[in-house]
């Protein structure tokens, strides 16, 4: 079995973020490392935050860190990833790429302990860069600029001490005199050395300040000081003129200033109120803003709160330093100020978001000083605050993230043409039920009814100079109706346009004069008011309007064909006539090329299935050019031109092309590319669209043109990032439409449905998928689909929370102490997305009120996903919490189907994983389905992280158990057992008599019942240990699993073993008793194998599209999916994996990392290809394309419709 | 040191364990053995950031947390 990978939504998440000016000048850009993903963000100017460029890189991004080199208007990018490589980017502008300036080989690759590119630090002159390793190396590169001004990197030199742990860096500010970093480290040889454990108890963390010497191109360790042992990061003080120098160190619970020959200035972080006494503040984020006159921090702790810090200075003597309460956001990766004045929050888990300033904390607030600082016999004396709504930022806007993903299933409950994905995401409050659906978002901006069903709709401008739409003009079928947009859109009667009856075309012809083509003739009106009129000959009637600016072709019925050219003086004049054998279906005009007087295409579609290119030229006017036929009667075409770039916002070069597309009857759009010079018709591509003929629209996306097909629903196609993309839109079924732009709306779409008008823009163009969220109340762990029901079980579950009871008297207590009224039930607590609620502790804002770690809060939830409403919410008491469930239907059949949950009290992980009890609960479904009923509880030993249905009985996996249980009156009764499992169980599936058994550490086991003898033996298991995080049956010998290191496989029973057991009478079971080395008689082969990079917690064997072939679906804990697609034949397998040789060849990641050894990092990559590397073919330049296709005997054009082919395969 | 030292197998094997943590050598106990494992493993939980959100998830613990106790716990 060879699979082609790919991934359908990158990674959502963020790793770390980082700001500067990367393309140059006064802009602000974000550069989001998300995994193994570099991406390029900047707010536009209504604050919203815009993708620019997202590239894939092959390898593990740890850090990241911006430079500029003194008096240059640049940032640089240095990233540290696991290729054991220093790689330093530059955004290049024109191209929209990231430029690879320099990579510097250091170490060997993949996250090692002592190779360096966990940590990064920049000189704040950008004279230098420290990248270190969490143990031992430290290395330092010197950043130069040559003769030409170009960055040069020097040779590393090295700043190692063995034996010791480092845990932050960061850069000391001293002007610009010799560079200085300063490390947190720990010297652990001692403690090595030291059997009693003594030393280890003594081991102190040092500040260290690394200095190098320009002079002599060396490093040395300049000064080394003990500092709190809870110290965990660094962060820079401006220096050199601008501030005291020097560093802040976060500690547990602290915020210690600290510099060579200055005494160590010390205040402590205020802790929440409610925070048990046990738990230490850690700054888990931090930035720097400095401006002209000023500068302060912004520190983040773990549990969300914000904390200004500013340091009272006399030259490089610090006074005081002060720490007040700035507000609480959710916890954040990174946190970057810009200097337009706005925040961007990486959120750990869950959307990100962009603030506005609104103050920067003046006002007085809880502050902690090292001025006020008390020490006491229990240490210092901590400060105390509550968190309060926002005050100091606002949020403008969001980008949704769905991490950490934790379960996923695909299917179709909304009874829509393409199943939904149903994926549960985030964490505590903020974890939500997202659906997601393929497609693009669109917002509805105007919906209006019209008096009756109009059947046509167009905007018209009145100069081409205008930068807007003057009327809106809707046909019905004996009438027309003109509206003109201003302030408001309202009917018109002076527009010259004839109301009296339907419309087939209106445009704008020549340079300011309108058109309207009814069935009777055309209607000219001259921007003076003056109308002219032709009429069609005889009776015959107009049926079909093609036309550009400044050529007009109309057919009448009968198949006649009559061209008109609009002449110098403006005036329409008929050019030509052409009959037709036959009736036409359809016909386009090519728009004017830039700088010519007229386009030479046209095309026109007749009913005996084909499309005919016509010349418009003068001298061979009505000539038939080329002639190509299609599958079926063509209903609509569109010329779409696409313009010749040479980089700019979409990437590669791009020579000019036009592109013919029709929607045939059959719903098929069909797209060729037609040669500019000769006409003819080539690279012919098909896609099925939905079950009406597509209509083809022109309308306008980012400036440029796109296309929209409205089928069955509405597609569009557009060109992003250098990919021609044909994407659904979320939206219902539209009839017609037209491009719309107003000052409300600058790129927007008008069209008719039904008796309604819809005016909408489409939003964040380049995803796949839109979403529809729905807040959940804790973290979701599992959830079931009933699919007759149309409705989801989900049970949710956290740790280290209190309950919902002891939360809403906690909350009580603080509203009347503080005097507010009451507030709220508890539905009230799961709506904190709305601005405007006035609960000062919106968990989804400030988190849960931790609670000890083995204090769990769970509950079961049945939800109706199509009005998004909670049925029935069960909360566990008694400290409960919920880890698997599967609904179950016994064979006595007395209470139809059940729904069974496993749960564990008490659980605790740390120091050993312990826990009270285990029980699964059986549940009755009432009321259709809705509310769950207690039937009873069962204890059993040991925590059940798998249940599934065999056979009419419940299979359980608790501990390393796997037990059989059927349905008894007050209890559940142990039918069978087989305790042979080595670790511990977490997933069950069956499939036939077979059920397969996934161990958490050792991969999965291949397990038979044998109803006569009641019993459950293995007979087949893996070889491989593996940390199984998701597992799917595939089929009968076969299995899919994912483990912790982010790997995916495939194990396969071999067919022979397979057909031998099964025709065992004893199946097997003899072999069974002679097992081999421990394990079982049989062994698995592994025979797909693939690094995703990124831990996969989901699984799910399902087809995205309708009548396409199955595929895996993934999801991964950082929000991100993807997809295998099994190939169906053997030369896609041999074209994709020379495609993908030569990929590797030519094209090497961006950070260094060897593709096949990153594919390979924990087992050799096996029949997998990576249509993620294939699919940046089209962004190589092109005389490489055209390389790599001679090598594959194509042309880059069939190239690039293969991989087109194949993504239209998966989505 | 004389030029044919160099070549010992016991020069080479200080070589090694000099430049590279956690060579093993023939008098290595088991403790000795588990406890570098123990860090590369910790050591390459703070280099992967998702294998940290997965625990971060599981514990309800920030990411931040997560990664100073891995740092934390296997040297102090």
């Amino acid at each position: 079995m060879y699979l082609y990978s790919l991934t359908l939504q990158q990674a959502t998440g963020i790793i770390c973020a980082i700001n500067g000016s990367f393309s140059g000048g006064k802009s602000q850009e974000i550069v989001v490392a998300r995994g193994k993903v570099l991406d390029l963000l900047r707010p536009d100017d209504n604050g919203k935050l815009q993708s620019l460029l997202s590239v894939e890189i092959f390898g593990a991004i740890r850090s990241l860190a911006q430079f500029r080199l003194t008096g240059a208007q640049k940032d640089y990018i240095v990233v540290g990833s696991d290729s054991g490589r220093i790689v330093i980017l530059e955004y290049n502008k024109e191209k929209n790429t990231f430029d690879k300036i320099h990579q510097e080989t250091f170490g060997k690759s993949g996250c090692r302990r002592i190779v360096p590119g966990q940590y990064l630090a920049i000189d704040p002159k950008g004279r230098a860069v420290m990248i270190g390793a969490c143990e031992k190396q430290k290395l330092v590169y010197v950043l130069n600029r040559d003769t030409v001004a170009r960055l040069t990197i020097s040779s590393p030199l090295e700043a190692h001490k063995s034996h010791t742990i480092c845990y932050s860096i960061c850069g000391v500010d001293c002007g610009f005199e010799n560079p200085i970093f300063a490390a947190i480290e720990l010297d652990y040889s001692e403690a090595d050395q030291d059997p009693t454990g003594q030393a280890a108890n003594e081991a102190q963390k040092h500040l260290t300040f690394y200095e190098l010497d320009l002079g002599l191109n060396h490093v040395s360790r300049k000064w080394s000081e003990q500092v709190d042992n809870g110290a965990n990061m660094l962060v820079t003080v401006p220096g050199g003129g601008d501030g005291p120098s020097g560093v802040l160190v976060c500690a547990e619970n602290f915020v210690i200033y600290k510099n060579q020959g200055h005494p160590d200035v010390r205040a402590v972080i205020p802790r929440r109120e409610d925070l048990p006494a046990e738990r230490g503040v850690l700054i888990v984020s931090a930035a720097m803003h400095k401006q002209k006159s000023m500068f302060f921090f912004l520190l983040q702790t773990e549990y969300g709160d914000m904390f200004k810090v500013t340091l009272d200075h006399e030259n490089d003597r610090v006074k005081e330093l002060k720490i007040k309460y700035f507000d609480t956001i959710p916890v954040t990766s990174s946190l970057c100020v810009l200097k337009s004045g706005f925040l961007f929050a990486a959120s750990e888990f869950g959307n990100h978001a962009l603030y506005q300033f609104q103050a920067i904390g003046d006002d007085p607030d809880v502050e902690a000083s090292s001025a006020t600082l008390m020490e006491t016999e229990e240490g210092f004396q901590p400060v105390f605050f509550q968190p309060r709504k926002l005050k100091n930022l606002l949020r403008i806007d969001q980008i949704e993230s769905l991490m950490p993903m934790m379960d996923m299933k695909v299917n179709n409950l909304f009874e829509e043409e393409t199943p939904q994905i149903f994926s549960l995401c985030g964490r505590g409050p903020r974890s939500s039920l997202r659906v997601l659906r393929p497609g693009l978002a669109i917002s509805e901006m105007a919906v209006s009814q019209l008096p009756g069903v109009p059947s046509a709709v167009w905007t018209v401008k009145k100069n081409v100079n205008d930068e807007f739409d003057a009327y809106i003009v809707v046909s019905f079928a004996n009438a027309t109706l003109v509206l003109s947009i201003g302030e408001t859109v309202e009917e018109v009667s002076d527009s010259g346009f004839l109301d009296t009856t339907p419309s087939l075309a209106v445009s704008l012809i020549g340079d300011d004069s309108l058109m309207q083509v009814h069935p009777s003739g055309i209607r000219h009106i001259r921007e003076d008011g003056r109308i002219n009129e032709w009429r069609t000959p005889g009776k015959r009637t107009i049926v079909k309007v093609g036309s550009n600016r400044l050529q007009v072709v109309i057919a009448l019925s009968g198949g006649e064909i009559i061209y008109f050219e609009v002449d110098m003086t403006g005036q329409l004049m008929e050019v030509e006539k052409h009959e037709m054998s036959g009736d036409v279906a359809c016909l386009d005009i090519s728009p004017i090329p830039e700088g010519r007087q007229r386009s030479r295409f046209l095309a026109v579609g007749s009913y005996d299935n084909t499309i005919r290119i016509l010349s418009l030229d003068p001298d061979d006017c009505m000539q038939i050019l080329s002639l190509q036929s299609v599958s079926s009667p063509p209903e609509s075409l569109l010329f779409l031109e696409v313009q010749a770039s040479t980089g700019g916002d979409d990437g590669a070069d791009h020579p000019a092309s036009l592109f013919l597309n029709a929607g045939l009857q059959n719903g098929v759009l069909f797209r060729t590319v037609v040669d500019m010079v000769t006409g003819q018709l080539s690279d012919a591509r098909s896609r099925f669209l939905g079950l009406r003929a597509p209509k083809l629209f022109s309308i306008i996306v980012r400036g440029r043109r796109a296309m929209l097909c409205l089928s069955s629903r509405p597609w569009l196609g557009y060109i992003h990032q250098g990919h021609f993309l044909l994407t659904p839109l979320s939206y219902e079924t539209l009839e017609y439409a037209a491009s719309f732009s107003s000052d409300q709306c600058a790129e927007g779409v008008v069209a008719v449905a039904g008796d309604a008008l819809r005016i909408f823009t489409i939003e964040r163009l380049g995803e796949s998928f839109n979403e529809t969220s729905i807040p959940l109340r804790y973290t979701p762990r599992k959830f079931i689909v009933q699919p007759k029901r149309k409705l989801l079980v989900i049970i949710e579950s956290d740790q280290g929370a209190f309950t919902a009871e002891e939360r809403e008297a906690a909350k009580k207590e603080s509203f009347e102490s503080s005097g507010v009224g009451e507030n709220g039930n508890i539905e009230q607590m799961e709506n904190g997305d709305d601005e405007e609620n006035n609960d000062p502790f919106s968990d989804e804002q400030y988190g849960y009120p931790k609670a000890e770690a083995g204090k769990w809060v769970s509950c079961i939830r049945v939800m109706d996903p199509r009005s998004a409403s909670t049925t029935c919410l069960l909360e566990l008491q008694d400290n409960e919490s919920a880890f698997s469930l599967c609904s179950v239907n016994f064979h006595d059949k007395e209470y139809g189907a059940l729904l069974a949950v496993g749960t564990a009290k008490g659980l605790q992980f740390w120091p050993k994983r312990t826990f009270e009890a285990g029980y699964i609960h059986i549940y009755r479904f009432k009321e259709d389905g809705k509310v769950l009923e207690l039937l009873h509880k069962t204890q059993v030993d040991g925590v059940p992280l798998a249940l599934c249905q065999f056979q009419g009985r419940l299979l359980a996996g608790i501990g390393p158990v796997l037990r059989l249980y059927d349905l008894g009156k007050r209890r559940l009764l142990r039918k069978c057992e087989n305790k042979l499992f080595p670790n511990t169980i977490s997933s069950i599936q069956t499939y036939r008599d077979r059920i397969y058994v996934g161990d958490m550490q050792e991969s999965f086991h291949y397990c038979k019942y044998r109803r006569d003898e009641n019993q459950l033996y293995i007979f087949a298991d893996d070889t491989v240990p593996r940390w199984l995080t998701a597992a799917q049956h595939i089929d009968f010998d076969t299995v899919a699993g994912a483990d912790k290191f982010g790997n995916i496989y495939f194990v396969r029973l071999p067919q022979d073993v397979s057909d031998e057991i099964e025709e065992d009478p004893t199946g097997g079971k003899i072999k069974w008793e002679q097992g081999k080395l421990n394990g079982a008689p049989n062994k698995v082969e592994e025979i797909v194998q693939f690094h995703v990079g990124d831990v996969v917690t989901c699984l799910q064997k399902s087809s995205l599209i309708p009548g396409g072939g199955e595929c895996i679906i993934y999801g991964t804990v950082m929000g991100g999916l993807g997809a295998f697609l099994p190939f169906t034949s053997r030369d896609d397998v041999d074209f994709f994996s020379h495609l993908e040789m030569h990929m590797r060849q030519e094209h090497p990641p961006l950070c260094g990392r060897d593709h096949i050894a990153y594919r390979s990092s924990y087992f050799p990559v096996k029949d997998v290809i990576d249509g993620d590397l294939c699919e940046q073919f089209p962004t190589l330049p092109m005389d490489m394309q055209r390389k790599i296709a001679d090598e594959l005997d194509r042309t880059p054009g069939e190239i690039l419709k293969k991989l087109e082919e194949i993504r239209n395969k998966i989505i | 040191m004389q030029a044919s030292d160099r070549f010992n197998i016991n020069s080479q094997l200080e070589h090694l364990q000099a430049k590279y943590v956690g060579t093993g050598h023939a008098d290595l106990t088991r403790f000795e053995w588990a406890v570098n494992i123990h860090r590369d493993t910790y050591a390459s939980y703070v280099g992967h950031y998702p294998i940290m959100a997965y625990f971060a998830v599981a514990e309800n613990e920030s990411i931040g947390r997560e990664r100073y106790n891995f740092m934390q716990v296997p040297f102090c």
